[in-house]
C-alpha cells in the first residue's frame, strides 16, 4: 500500500487507541481516503491484514458508510444537502446550480475533472440552511447567488493551478 | 403572552465576540474549576446530583440520565466505558455542532467529570463524520487538557485516570442509535442490538458496561456538578428540568438556536416572538416540533384533554401555538420533543411533497436488518416519489399509511417509529391533500415554492 | 452414560395451553412443544439469535403483580391471576421464558405483524418460483400460503440484485431472492470457522456476497444452502436437477468418518440425488461436511463391480476356493461394514478357521464432522468382537504370512490389499475372494468376485465413534449384478460348513443381540433414530485416533495418540 509517511505513522497511533484493533476499521478508512482520495479493492486487503480481519469484514464496512467512496472523484467534493429543511430553503435549486456551473450531474465528475457535486442527506446545520460542503469546509446559506460565487472561486483556483 | 428571556447555560458562550475555542479562553472563563472540586468529591455524590437533578437525556428519547446511569452493571469487574454521542444525525437538529465547534472544552470537562462519576477510565467522543472540523477542534481541545493534567493519567493528581479519544462516524443516520454507535465503533456496520440481552448498561463496547449520552447532556451534568442537582431542578419544570436548546430551521423569520428553562416556552412564542414569524406574505402550515422523525403538528388543529398541574388534573385546549415546548406536553399531544429540532413549513410547501422527502433521508438511512424497517421505508418512499414525480393516485395516501403502520413497534431499535411517525402522522392531518394530489400536481405551484424531492 | 441432571423447569402458558419447559428455552422452541409453529427466517436453533427477520412476532404477556403489595392481582371475570399484555408484539427467538409467561400466537396484534412481515419480504422478491430451486422446500413459499394476505399491492419497480453469483465452488447466490436473514453468515463464520460472507451496501439494497479473495470455499459450504429459508443459496450440484417433492427421503449415516453424521438420502426412482444432514443433536446438530455429501455419487460410478452370473454360482466358486485352501485362509474384514456385516464376518472367519485382520483408514481431523479415523465402524468390530485390537494401515503380518506360505487364500470384505501394503507378487500367490463394490486391483486379482452394494442400497448400523450405534436404510434397490452383503456372508458361511445365519438385517439382530453383550438390549426395528449410545468400558483403554470434534471428547488414552494432529 502506497500512503505518505504521516498517514502510515497516524495509522499506526490510532490502533493504539482501541482495545480491540477491529475498531481501527473506521480510523483507517478515513486516514486512506484522506491520502489516496478513495477506497480501492488493494486498501481493503491492506486494513483487513492491518487489522487482522477478514476481508469482507472490511468491505462490508466501506458500502456501509456512504462517505467512503469505492472510485475516485473530482479535484473537489461539492456536497449539497438534501434534507428537508435545505430543501424548504431551495438546496435543491443549490445543487442545480452547482450541476450547470460545472456542466455535471450529481455523482458524477465533471468533464473538465474539477468537481464532483452530490446530494448528501443532512448535514446537520439546518439553521443556516441551505449548507453545501466542499471538501471540509461547510459554507452557510447557499443559494443561487452563492453558489454561483463559490463556484467561480473554485473555476478561478483551477485557472490559477494551470 | 411574551416569549419568557433566553436563559443560556449551555449556550452561553456561543457566538460570544471573542470567545474562542482553545484552553485559555475556556480556563479565562472558569473553565475546568467545577472538574477540579467535583474530583475531590465522591462519585457516588456526583451521580446523586444528577439524579436529583431530573436531567432527561438531550439526544431526542428524553430518558433520565441519572436512572441510565444507575442502570450500569458495577460488578461485572469490567470496564466501564463512555461513550459521547456527538452523531447529531436527526434532521432539524444542530445545537451540539456549536457547542464542538465553539465550546469544545465544556464538552470535555462535561465528560470527565461523568467519567469520574462513573468509574470510567475509557471515553470516546463518537462524532458524525460531516464535522471533520469538528473532530479536529475537539482532537486539538484533548490535547490541550491532557497538557493541563484533566485528561489523561493521575487527573490533578488523585491518582484517577481517564483518557478521551475521538471516533469519526461516517454518514450513516443510524449511528445516533447508541447499540448502533456501539457496533461502529466496534468497527462493524452499525446494525443496532436486540434489547434484550445487549442492554448497552450491561452488555455495550466490548461486551462491558456502556454510558452513551449525547453532548448537550454531558455539557448539563458539568453545570449540574457545579451547582448542584437541586439548584438545577428548579430550572424549568417538574419533570422537564434545566434548560432546552430549539434548534429552529425551514420556513421563520430567524432560523436558529435557542436556550430557554424547559416547558416555559409554547411553539407560538418560539415561532413568533422569537424566530420573528412566517416569511413576508406567507402563513405558517405546519411544524415538526422535535427532528423530522417527530409526528408534524398542522397549524389550525386543536389538542383537547386533561393534563396534570401540580396536584391536579386540568382540562386544555390548545392549538399548536398554545403547546409548552417540554417532553410531557409534546408527548401528550401526539408528537415528542425529541432532539429539540423545529422545522417549520409554510403554505407554500405541498405536503406530498415534504413527506416524499422525509421518506427519501429514511429509506436511505435504515440499516436494513428488520424486514418491516427495511422493506417499508424504501416501499414508502417509492410510492411518494412516484407520487410526485409519476403517476399520483388517489389511493396513494391511504396505501402509504397502511405500509407506514406495518412497521413501528415491531422492529429491533426505534428506527421503525422514526421512519413510519412522519407517513402516519403527515397523512392523518393532511389527508385530502394526499387524496388530492393527482389532481393539485396540475395546477401550477406558487412562485415561493421550492423544489422539495 | 450417566443422566444429565434435570433441567429446571418454567411453566408457562402457550395459546392457552400451559407446559413446563426447560429454563432458557425460546418462545419458538417453547411453542414447538405444544405444537405451536411460530414461523421465523433468522432464528435457527443452532445459531446466535440475531432477531431480523421480526417474522415470529408474538403477542406476550406476565401474571399482573401488584406493585405494593407484591401480591398476585386476579381477574374477576376469570377468576385467575390477570395477564398484563405487553402491548406491542415481541420477537419469539429473543424471549427466553420466565415463570408465568403467557405467549398469544395466534391474536390479531400477531396476524397483523406477520401479514406486515410477508408482505414485505414479498415486494422486492422476484417471485419466480417456477424456475427456482427451493421451491416445495422454500419458507417463503410455506409462510406466504400460511401467514400470508394472498394479495399484493406493490406498484413500483422491484429492487434490482446479482443473479447466478458463484459464491464458491459448490454454492451459487440469488440476490434477488435472499431475505437478508443472516443465517448464512452466522454459520460461515461461528461454526465453520470461516468468516467469508457478509452484506454489502445498505437498507433495502443490502446485498449478501463474499470477498473476491476469500470465496465460500470451505468444506461446509453446502450448510449455508441447507438453512438457506430461501432459495437464494442452492447446490450448484443439485441444481436444477429435480423438483424436491418427487424425492423420496431416506435416513441414512455418512460413511465419511468415524463422526457418523446423521444424514437423509434423496432419491427418486432408484437414482440418488443428493445427500443433506439430519439433527442429531448429540451428533453432528443440523450439519454435514461438503465431502460427505458426493458420496452417494459412488453408487452409479464407472468402477462399480457388476457380475452376470448368479449369487450361488459365485458361492461355489467361493467354496471350491475354501475347500482347497481349507485351514489356511485369512480374513481381511473392514471397518467400513455394517455391525450386521461384521457380525456374520466373524461368523465367516470362526468357520474357516481363519485369521482376521482389519485395515485402518486415518486422516486429519477438521476438529468438526470429520474425524481422524475415516472408518465408519471400527467400534462396531470391537463391540463384535471381530477384532480386539486397533487395526493398521498396512496388512504387514498377512504380508508375511503369505510369504511363508501360512496363508492361501484371502476373504477380503472390499479391502484393497495392495492399497493395505500387499505387493502384486503377494496377491499373485493367494486365492483371492473378493466381496466389493468398486474395481481396484485386488478386485483385478480376485480368483472369486463377488460383487456387492454401498450404504445407499442396505440397511445396517454403524458405531461411530462415541460408541453410539445409529442405524441407516436402504434408500435405493440395489445395481443390478450386485448383491446384498449379508446375503453373501451367510451363504459364504454355509459354504463353509458352518449352520446356515439369517441374511436379513432384521431377522439377524435377535442373534446379535443374544451373542454380543453390549447389544443385549438393541434391536433394529425399535433403535432411535438418534441412536443409542453403548456401554463402551471394554474399550476405554485402546488408543484411538481421533481428536476432538463437534460433540467428541477423546479419552485421555486417545488424547495421548491424538494430540500431534
Amino acid at each position: 500500500m502506497n500512503l505518505k509517511t504521516e498517514t502510515f505513522q497516524r495509522i499506526d497511533e490510532v490502533i493504539t487507541h482501541y482495545p480491540v484493533k477491529r475498531s481501527a476499521t473506521l480510523p483507517l478508512l478515513h486516514l486512506i481516503q484522506e491520502d489516496v482520495g478513495h477506497i480501492s479493492d488493494e486498501a481493503i486487503t491492506w486494513i483487513a491484514q492491518k487489522l487482522e480481519l477478514q476481508p469482507i469484514n472490511v468491505l462490508e464496512v466501506v458500502t456501509f458508510y456512504p462517505m467512503f467512496r469505492r472510485a475516485p472523484i473530482g479535484r473537489r467534493h461539492i456536497k449539497v444537502c438534501r434534507t428537508l429543511s435545505c430543501a424548504l430553503s431551495g438546496g435543491y435549486k443549490t445543487c442545480d446550480t452547482f450541476e450547470k456551473e460545472f456542466c455535471t450531474h450529481r455523482g458524477e465528475i465533471s468533464p473538465d475533472g474539477e468537481v464532483t457535486v452530490e446530494f448528501v442527506e443532512c448535514l446537520a446545520s439546518c439553521g443556516t440552511a441551505p449548507v453545501v460542503m466542499i471538501d471540509e469546509v461547510l459554507h452557510e446559506k447557499v443559494d443561487v447567488t452563492k453558489a454561483k460565487q463559490l463556484s467561480a472561486q473554485i473555476k478561478a483556483e483551477a485557472a490559477a493551478r494551470k | 403572552m411574551p416569549a419568557p428571556e433566553q436563559r443560556r447555560i449551555i449556550f452561553q458562550h456561543i457566538d460570544e465576540p471573542g470567545y474562542t475555542n482553545d484552553i485559555d479562553c475556556y480556563l479565562r472563563n472558569g473553565g475546568y474549576e467545577v472538574l477540579k472540586k467535583s474530583v475531590g468529591r465522591k462519585p457516588e455524590e456526583l451521580i446523586d446530583e444528577v439524579k436529583k437533578s431530573g436531567l432527561r437525556g438531550r439526544g431526542g428519547a428524553g430518558f433520565p440520565c441519572g436512572v441510565k446511569w444507575g442502570l450500569v452493571d458495577r460488578k461485572s469487574g469490567k470496564p466501564i466505558y463512555l461513550i459521547v454521542n456527538a452523531d447529531e444525525s436527526e434532521p432539524g437538529t444542530f445545537k451540539d455542532r456549536y457547542i464542538m465547534h465553539q465550546d469544545p472544552h465544556q464538552l470535555i470537562e462535561g465528560t470527565i467529570i461523568s467519567c469520574f462519576a462513573n468509574n470510567v477510565k475509557q471515553a470516546y467522543i463518537y462524532i458524525r463524520g460531516e464535522m471533520p472540523e469538528g473532530a479536529r477542534i475537539l482532537e486539538k481541545a484533548i490535547t490541550e487538557a491532557r497538557a493541563k493534567n484533566f485528561v489523561g493519567p493521575n487527573i490533578l493528581g488523585t491518582g484517577y485516570s481517564c483518557e478521551i479519544y475521538v471516533h469519526r462516524g461516517a454518514g450513516a443516520y443510524i449511528c445516533g442509535e447508541e447499540t448502533g454507535l456501539i457496533e461502529s465503533l466496534e468497527g462493524k456496520r452499525a446494525n443496532p442490538r436486540i434489547k434484550p440481552p445487549y442492554f448497552p448498561a450491561v452488555l455495550g463496547l466490548y461486551q462491558c458496561p456502556t454510558i452513551v449520552n449525547n453532548v448537550e447532556t454531558l455539557c448539563h451534568v458539568k453545570y449540574i456538578a457545579e451547582h448542584g442537582g437541586e439548584a438545577y431542578a428548579k430550572i424549568g419544570t417538574p419533570n422537564n428540568t434545566g434548560t432546552r436548546i430549539f434548534c429552529v430551521s425551514g420556513h421563520v423569520q430567524r432560523p436558529g438556536y435557542y436556550e430557554f428553562p424547559a416547558g416555559t416556552i409554547t411553539m407560538g412564542q418560539l415561532l413568533n416572538d422569537v424566530c420573528g414569524g412566517p416569511l413576508p406574505g406567507r402563513t405558517f402550515k405546519a411544524v415538526i416540533p422535535g427532528g423530522s422523525s417527530a409526528k408534524i403538528l398542522r397549524f389550525g388543529e386543536r389538542f383537547k384533554g386533561k393534563r396534570k398541574v401540580g396536584a391536579e388534573m386540568v382540562d386544555y385546549d390548545w392549538g399548536v401555538e398554545d403547546v409548552p415546548m417540554d417532553f410531557d406536553s409534546l408527548g401528550m399531544i401526539g408528537t415528542m420533543g425529541g432532539s429539540g429540532g423545529v422545522i417549520v413549513m409554510d403554505d407554500t410547501v405541498n405536503m406530498v411533497e415534504a413527506l416524499a422527502n422525509i421518506n427519501a433521508f429514511y429509506s436511505h438511512e435504515s440499516c436494513g436488518q428488520c424486514t418491516p424497517c427495511r422493506e417499508g421505508s424504501l416501499w414508502m418512499k417509492k410510492i411518494s416519489s412516484r407520487m410526485v414525480h409519476g403517476d399520483a393516485r388517489p389511493q396513494d395516501g391511504a396505501l402509504l399509511k397502511s405500509v407506514a403502520d406495518q412497521i413501528p413497534g415491531r422492529t429491533i431499535c426505534a428506527f421503525g417509529e422514526a421512519c413510519s411517525w412522519p407517513t402516519q402522522s403527515f397523512i392523518a392531518k393532511f389527508t385530502d391533500e394526499f387524496n388530492n394530489y393527482h389532481e393539485a400536481k396540475k395546477q401550477p405551484k406558487p412562485a415561493a415554492a421550492n423544489v422539495l424531492v | 452414560m450417566t443422566q444429565p441432571a434435570k433441567p429446571d423447569l418454567v411453566t408457562v402458558n402457550i395459546d392457552g395451553k400451559e407446559i413446563a419447559v426447560p429454563k432458557g428455552t425460546n418462545v419458538i422452541e417453547a411453542a414447538r412443544l405444544v405444537n405451536v409453529d411460530v414461523p421465523h427466517y433468522c432464528y435457527h436453533p443452532k445459531l446466535a439469535v440475531v432477531g431480523n427477520c421480526r417474522m415470529c412476532l408474538i403477542e406476550m404477556g406476565m401474571p399482573a403483580v401488584d406493585p405494593a403489595t407484591k401480591t398476585p392481582v386476579m381477574d374477576p371475570a376469570t377468576g385467575k391471576q390477570k395477564i398484563n399484555w405487553i402491548p406491542r408484539p415481541q420477537i419469539g427467538c429473543g424471549t427466553t421464558v420466565s415463570p408465568g409467561l403467557h405467549v398469544k400466537t395466534t391474536s390479531p396484534m400477531v396476524k397483523d405483524a406477520r401479514e406486515g412481515v410477508m408482505e414485505f419480504l414479498l415486494i422486492n422478491h422476484p417471485l419466480d418460483c417456477p424456475i427456482c430451486d427451493q421451491a416445495g422446500e422454500c419458507k417463503l413459499q410455506e409462510q406466504a400460503t400460511g401467514y400470508g394476505r394472498g394479495y399484493s399491492r406493490f406498484i413500483e419497480q422491484k429492487n434490482v440484485k446479482p443473479k447466478r453469483t458463484q459464491l464458491g465452488p459448490r454454492v451459487t447466490l440469488d440476490d434477488e431472492r435472499c431475505v437478508l436473514c443472516s443465517r448464512c453468515i452466522r454459520f460461515s463464520r461461528d461454526v465453520a470457522g470461516a468468516d467469508v460472507l457478509g452484506f454489502v451496501d445498505r437498507g433495502s439494497y443490502s446485498t449478501l456476497t463474499c470477498h473476491p479473495d476469500k470465496k465460500l470455499d470451505h468444506n461446509y459450504s453446502l450448510n449455508t444452502v441447507d438453512i438457506c429459508p430461501v432459495g437464494a443459496l442452492t447446490s450448484t450440484d443439485f441444481r436444477f436437477k429435480m423438483r424436491v417433492w418427487f424425492l423420496k427421503q431416506t435416513n441414512t449415516i455418512c460413511t465419511e468418518s468415524s463422526v457418523g453424521v446423521n444424514s437423509v438420502a434423496w432419491s427418486r426412482e432408484g437414482t440418488l440425488y443428493r445427500i443433506t444432514p439430519r439433527r442429531n443433536d448429540e451428533v453432528n446438530d443440523t450439519w454435514m461436511a461438503d465431502s460427505g455429501r458426493v458420496l452417494y455419487k459412488q453408487v452409479q460410478s464407472a468402477e462399480r463391480l457388476a457380475s452376470t452370473a448368479s449369487l450361488d454360482t459365485l458361492v461355489a466358486q467361493a467354496a471350491e476356493v475354501f475347500k482347497a485352501a481349507a485351514g489356511s485362509i485369512a480374513v481381511v474384514g473392514s471397518g467400513r461394514s455394517s455391525v450386521e456385516e461384521q457380525f456374520l464376518t466373524k461368523k465367516l472367519a470362526a468357520a474357516l478357521q481363519a485369521s482376521v485382520s482389519l485395515v485402518s483408514r486415518t486422516a486429519q481431523g477438521d476438529k468438526l464432522l470429520i474425524s481422524a479415523d475415516r472408518n465408519p465402524n471400527v467400534r462396531g468390530a470391537l463391540v463384535t468382537g471381530l477384532i480386539t485390537t486397533l487395526p493398521s494401515a498396512q496388512l504387514t503380518a498377512l504380508a508375511a504370512d503369505i510369504d511363508a506360505g501360512k496363508v492361501k487364500a484371502v476373504v477380503s470384505l472390499g479391502e484393497d490389499l495392495a492399497a493395505a501394503g500387499l505387493s502384486a507378487a503377494q496377491l499373485a500367490k493367494v486365492a483371492i475372494v473378493y466381496l466389493g463394490t468398486h474395481a481396484n486391483a485386488t478386485s483385478a486379482a480376485a480368483k472369486v468376485l463377488i460383487p456387492t452394494v454401498t450404504v445407499f442400497e442396505k440397511a445396517g448400523t454403524f458405531v461411530n465413534q462415541q460408541f453410539r450405534i445409529q442405524k441407516f436404510i436402504q434408500a435405493i434397490p440395489p445395481q443390478a449384478g450386485a448383491h446384498n452383503d449379508l446375503a453373501v456372508l451367510a451363504k459364504l458361511t454355509t459354504a463353509a460348513g458352518a449352520p446356515a445365519p439369517a441374511a436379513e438385517v432384521g431377522t439377524l439382530w435377535p442373534s446379535i443381540a443374544a451373542e454380543v453383550p453390549v447389544l443385549a438390549n438393541v434391536l433394529f426395528k425399535t433403535l432411535p433414530e438418534s441412536g443409542v449410545l453403548l456401554d463402551a468400558a471394554d474399550w476405554k483403554s485402546l488408543p484411538f485416533v481421533e481428536g476432538e470434534t463437534l460433540h467428541y471428547k477423546p479419552t485421555a488414552a486417545a488424547a495421548a495418540v491424538a494430540s500431534p494432529q
